[in-house]
């Protein structure tokens, strides 16, 4: 029992980030009718956006500090970060340790405006296009975004850490009356995932309450009308594909303590949260987010060792496994609404 | 002549005198020259030209008839790749029983990931092929490491039974891969004034091998079987109401150009017997699409020609480096040199894919149609500049018949 309630954790933050991306795939896919490939390139972006915001922070200016010499007798440089010269050390070193959170700050802007400039400047001109050229163009636009960030931040993986506050971990063992040490679960794992809550809950509540979600839900079912309704719906559609491209920041931001950015995890989640989608159910937003949940937890179970000596290598494989098997016996995924990209 | 029309038996004779001369047409610059470095008549990248441009054939058979987009066809090659060099590692270092084992593999994976995939089409297709492909590379890595060799790679050793053919050669190394005894990496090089032409047996064998794929490709884009999977492209929904299955019809071009891919994977074995999880990747599925649609989707020469313009230009980025650059460059002003220097310099050396990402989005945006529509486009501007002196109207020429490339 506590070992199922261990995987079950254990899946939840894989399942919060495939539901995220998942979740901004379907928002893109049922406003804008475009199949995004680059969605991974959105979420390593964010991702990169926390490491850039570590690297501000701990720009440092060095001094020499005469009162200690090296083995050699030279005086030692100290590195101070500007940061802790303006704020003092200890606020300093306390705003660096919270860098990933503070980068969520900073990276809704960008990914708003990254995602404005996507979509302005390239998606625009493939609505009418066929969904071939679609996905090749914006498979190209990932191959770029990827190269760059390889480029600029080199190819193997940063470490980013968590705020200290969130490093250790929980023992949910003992509040379920469990041995202690069983069932353990890092606290920016809980955080992670009650951040994925918040935003799922927040998109929803967003294109349920508000006059703007309505009409961008209108817009879903019949652009037409909504447009001879005089209303600008482009515009509407534009700003959603900024926002899908901030939940996948956001993701990413928040990911970065949990796996270090490299610059290809935007591809190794994009292929998943693809599978993700087309299992939910293409178009369907509740879905998505179901389907995320379920597939992250399911390769969680399956990477548990008794599991893998029965079948090996079940890990690497369960989640194509059920994408096949639900493809080939509800082709419209689990909550596939009917006439949503039937072919 | 061979069951083709004239034009098409026109066509393929130019293809066959092209792959026969390319060691000589690609070698324009001669030796110790300062441009010799454009230079690509080695045989390791002929070889390249050969095969990356039977896999874009294969690839095009799918894509361009029938309009599935597959993301995962480098699985094939690799498959291919790994049952060559275990032909290599079990029977013997010649080529040809580790080439029909490729074919025969690819061909049996391609028919179990066609018969799952082709139960939807449009972008779900897409997907399923590329979470095939993604499903192979994983299990390449992990699990499947006693016939993959996981990370570092298969190859062949000294070890290895090899039991009809000689498990170590005379010098004490691994014997070379042959073709009844004519080495694969043999070579004749012919000095001629200030150029040096290499003909390689390896070369030849490809090209051969590659007219082959090529011949039976212009055949089936000119069969009944090629029309029905042109049907399929324009509308498969009319076809349906007319009381066609479509699906066997998709099935056997998948499982054909599965097994171009999976012959060019195990020509790429025969060349450099060793085989590596990389080549199932995503990108070396993104790759093959690159080249096809830059030559040209649905046309006859187009991957050929893409196939070969990505693999020579990536040879060529990625030789050049920032001192390259600074000897270019160096007649600018010096900001501008700088500055041109810096944009350049993402492009150049390592940052191939990037060049690769950008050409990509290029040609996508501008030039849907691959450089065969790019070339027919200026053809016909010229056509028209020359007609204007005439004063003849277009309707009293007779409509141009469709290029072979169509």
């Amino acid at each position: 029992m506590d070992a199922i309630i261990l995987q079950i954790l254990n899946g939840l933050d894989k399942g919060s980030a495939y539901a995220l991306i998942a979740l901004g795939l379907t928002l893109i896919f049922g406003t804008l009718g475009v199949v995004n490939f680059a969605h991974g390139a959105l979420f390593m972006i964010g991702a990169f956006c926390a490491v850039t915001m570590q690297r501000i922070l701990t720009l440092s200016y060095e001094t020499i500090d005469a009162t200690k010499t090296d083995f050699l007798g030279n005086a030692l440089k100290v590195k101070t970060p500007y940061v802790e010269s303006w704020f003092g050390p200890e606020m300093g070193a306390s705003i660096i340790d919270w860098a990933v959170p503070l980068a969520i700050l900073f990276s809704i802007p960008i990914m708003l405006l990254v995602g404005y400039v996507m979509e302005r400047g390239l998606i625009k001109h493939f609505y009418k296009r066929p969904h071939a050229d679609q996905i090749l163009v914006t498979f190209g636009l990932a191959i770029v975004l990827q190269e760059l960030i390889k480029h600029y931040y080199g190819a193997n993986p940063i470490p980013t850490g968590a705020p200290d506050a969130f490093k250790g971990s929980f023992d949910f063992g003992t509040l379920l009356g469990f041995d202690p040490n069983t069932v353990i679960y890092p606290y920016w794992r809980m955080v992670y995932f009650a951040f994925a809550a918040v935003i799922i809950g927040a998109v929803f509540a967003f294109l349920q309450f508000t006059t703007f979600g309505m009409v961008v839900r209108a817009g879903m079912a019949d652009r037409e009308t909504v447009g001879l309704l005089g209303i600008n719906i482009d515009k509407r559609f534009t700003i959603m594909f900024g926002l899908a491209a901030a939940v996948a920041g956001l993701a990413g931001v928040m990911y970065a303590p949990i796996n270090s950015p490299n610059y290809h995890m935007g591809m190794d989640f994009l292929v998943l949260s693809f599978v993700v989608v087309v299992v939910g159910g293409m178009g369907s937003l509740p879905g998505a987010v179901l389907a995320g949940f379920m597939l992250g937890i399911l390769e969680s179970f399956a990477s548990m060792n008794w599991i893998k000596d029965i079948v090996p290598g079940i890990d690497q494989i369960i989640i194509y496994l059920v994408a096949i098997i639900i493809l080939l016996t509800r082709p419209r995924g689990l909550m596939g609404r009917k006439g949503v990209m039937e072919d | 002549m061979l069951g083709l029309s004239k034009k098409d038996t026109k066509f393929l004779f130019i293809v066959i005198a092209l792959t026969a001369a390319t060691p000589i047409l690609l070698q324009p610059f001669p030796e110790g020259s300062a441009m010799s470095q454009f230079n690509a008549g080695y045989p390791d990248l002929m070889q390249r030209f050969a095969i990356f441009g039977i896999f874009a054939i294969g690839f095009n058979i799918l894509f361009g008839l029938t309009g599935y987009l597959s993301f995962g066809h480098a699985a094939f090659l690799g498959v291919g790749s790994y049952s060559a060099v275990w032909m290599f590692k079990l029977l013997s270092m010649n080529v040809l029983p580790g080439i029909i084992l490729a074919i025969i593999v690819s061909g049996l994976f391609a028919l179990v990931i066609g018969y799952v995939s082709l139960r939807r089409s449009g972008i779900y297709f897409s997907i399923l092929t590329l979470a095939f492909a993604q499903m192979s590379f994983n299990l390449a890595y992990s699990v499947l490491t006693p016939i993959t060799n996981g990370e570092t790679g298969l190859q062949v050793t000294l070890n290895d039974p090899r039991i009809l053919g000689q498990q170590v050669a005379a010098n004490g190394n691994v014997p070379p891969t042959n073709f009844f005894g004519l080495e694969m990496g043999s070579s004749l090089k012919i000095p001629v004034g200030g150029w040096e032409f290499t003909f390689n047996a390896g070369y030849y064998f490809c090209a051969v091998i590659a007219i082959l794929a090529f011949y039976l490709s212009l055949r089936i884009f000119r069969s009944p079987f090629g029309l029905m999977l042109r049907a399929i492209k324009t509308n498969q929904t009319r076809l349906n109401y007319t009381g066609l299955n479509s699906r066997p019809y998709t099935l056997a071009a998948f499982v054909i150009s599965g097994m171009y891919a999976g012959l060019a994977g195990g020509l790429l074995a025969s060349m450099d017997p060793l085989a590596g999880a990389e080549r199932m990747q995503w990108t070396a599925s993104g790759e093959v699409v690159l080249m096809t649609i830059l030559g040209g989707v649905g046309t006859m020469m187009g991957p050929i020609l893409g196939a070969g313009f990505i693999k020579y230009f990536e040879n060529i980025f990625s030789k050049i480096n920032e001192n390259v650059l600074h000897q270019w460059f160096s007649f600018l002003p010096d900001g501008l040199e700088g500055f041109v220097i810096w944009v350049a310099e993402h492009f150049v050396g390592s940052g191939w894919h990037l060049t690769s990402g950008v050409l990509f989005m290029m040609v996508v945006i501008f030039l849907p149609g691959g450089l065969v529509e790019g070339g027919q486009r200026i053809g016909k501007k010229l056509k028209r500049k020359k007609s204007d002196g005439d004063g003849d109207d277009a309707e009293h020429h007779p409509k141009q018949s469709p290029h072979v490339a169509e």
